[in-house]
């Protein structure tokens, strides 16, 4: 387990060997670890590496400079990627146009140690370039981004998930960038409700809840990537429940005892998934 | 002094052909991309690599291939006579600059452009063979950092000593001051990447010496590849699909 430094009983580490023995027996035999396109050129997948960008991949990235009419990224990728202030459009929709104004109130937008949400546009020969040209992607706020090896997340057709049992926004960046944050369009109801209501303190404890479930979420996927599964809205979704379940508190989430049970309920789910 | 003895066994009870006990481990340290230990008997190092990554020195960025750059220290724990050295010292930077050419030769660089890769070993014990080591687990934390290499490298050392070519120098004979042959090679290609040696020897027997450094390489190439198989399947499996 990779850089774990969890301690566990005698008993704690039967019961995951256990479950880590029947997801091995589990697993196809036949996995394969290299496929080979033609007869002289071999093409590797590698498991354990940094984020290799594909044009279109939905990512999470921190701003980490402001430059003349670029912001530079941190994307965890082997080089810095760069977007453009003409890839982003206007609040109102429309194509931004370059004027000086703009390049000047660029620190408005985005600043250093921002996280954002992007796309991947392309390569060009300076680097790695993006855009954020909808509603959707934009400044990332009142959340957790956690980081987690790319390779437990895998490409599919959403990446945005709203848990709206819980009133949180899940993002699962392809580059292992995890963002788990308040749900943006709940907030807005809320300050609605309090203006109708004029009553704030019952909302306070609903805030609460919202914060609560972030620091789950987040500790599931923490949880779930020390253990090296793989991270998908169903899985996680199942994890929060299996916590709330057992009424564990948030800080137990990080322990021995619940990494067992998460690898035991994985074995369990995987298990009844191939029966079926 | 006599390094073999009559019965034909060393020092360390070992026959002239025989590699100490080698052990390694992927994934040390969690933070770094990669990272791993080795153990050749006595000898233990840590390695850990860090990258592709965006090159801290804008002056040295290349914009066709990437950055390679090494760091070899020792722990001060690490030798019988705790001492304190001074960092960057004329061994260290000789090794550090070895291990980076060595590493250079197989890592295809020109697949990461504008990155850096850094490669950080450090010397936790020392019984001899230690540039060995240090290039073994400098390989594996480069495969663990999914780094795109030709082959994996590895290296072992071969001695001449009472007469006799012995693999795998231990403290004791490196430190007698007989020839001692450090080699390194890309096993599956089948090319020497790393040739050094201290003091002299006799051509004929240089190829005798070499050749068994060369079949240490081998073996050690072997365990390196199993262990590495074995965490992969390992990461496969856990991950599901």
């Amino acid at each position: 387990m990779r850089g774990n430094q969890l301690q566990f009983s005698q008993f704690q580490k039967l019961r995951l060997q256990k479950a880590l023995d029947k997801l091995e027996s589990l697993s196809s035999d036949s996995s394969v670890l290299w496929s080979v396109l033609t007869s002289t050129y071999v093409f590797v997948r590698s498991l354990l590496s940094r984020y290799k960008p594909k044009a279109g991949d939905i990512v999470i990235g921190r701003v980490i400079e402001v430059g003349q009419n670029r912001w530079r990224l941190d994307i965890n990728c082997g080089q810095n990627a760069y977007m453009m202030l003409s890839a982003m459009n206007m609040p109102d929709g429309l194509q931004r146009r370059r004027t000086a104004l703009d390049e000047l109130n660029m620190r408005c937008i985005f600043e250093e140690e921002d996280v954002i949400c992007v796309i991947v546009r392309d390569f060009q020969h300076d680097g790695l370039y993006l855009q954020a040209r909808s509603q959707k992607y934009g400044k990332l706020s009142s959340g957790q981004l956690l980081t987690v090896a790319p390779y437990l997340v895998k490409r599919q057709n959403q990446h945005f998930h709203h848990l709206e049992h819980y009133g949180i926004d899940l993002i699962l960046g392809c580059n292992g960038f995890i963002w788990v944050g308040e749900h943006v369009e709940a907030r807005d109801d809320m300050i609605e409700d309090q203006i109708n209501q004029s009553d704030p303190q019952v909302l306070i404890p609903n805030k609460n809840y919202t914060s609560e479930y972030i620091c789950r979420a987040a500790d599931a996927v923490r949880a779930l990537s020390t253990l090296g599964f793989i991270l998908t809205l169903e899985i996680i979704k199942g994890v929060i429940d299996l916590s709330l379940s057992t009424n564990l508190d948030i800080h137990d989430m990080l322990g021995s005892e619940f990494c067992v049970l998460v690898a035991e309920k994985e074995a369990e789910r995987r298990s009844s998934n191939k029966n079926l | 002094m006599e390094y073999v003895s009559p019965e034909g066994l060393r020092s360390d009870g070992r026959r002239p052909m025989e590699m100490r006990q080698i052990r390694a481990e992927i994934g040390a340290v969690s933070k770094a991309d990669g990272s791993a230990i080795f153990e050749m008997g006595n000898t233990k190092v840590i390695a850990a690599v860090y990258g592709p990554r965006e090159v801290q020195n804008r002056s040295q960025q290349m914009s066709d291939k990437a950055l390679v750059r090494c760091e070899y220290s020792m722990a001060n724990f690490s030798t019988g006579d705790r001492m304190r050295k001074p960092k960057g010292d004329r061994r260290s930077t000789e090794i550090s600059l070895v291990i980076r050419q060595t590493m250079e030769e197989c890592i295809l660089t020109h697949l990461m452009p504008r990155s850096q890769i850094d490669i950080y070993v450090q010397v936790l014990q020392a019984d001899g063979g230690t540039r060995s080591a240090c290039i073994n687990a400098a390989t594996l934390a480069l495969a663990d950092a999914g780094i795109p290499m030709l082959d994996l490298v590895t290296s072992c050392s071969a001695g001449y000593l009472n007469s006799t070519p012995l693999l795998d120098l231990n403290y004791v004979e490196d430190s007698a001051g007989g020839p001692d042959v450090t080699v390194g090679i890309l096993p599956k290609l089948d090319k020497v990447t790393l040739l050094q040696m201290d003091s002299k020897l006799p051509i004929d027997i240089l190829e005798n010496v070499m050749q068994l450094a060369t079949e240490g390489c081998k073996a050690i190439a072997n365990y390196i590849r199993e262990i590495l198989l074995e965490n992969t399947k390992q990461l496969e499996y856990r991950r599901g699909s």
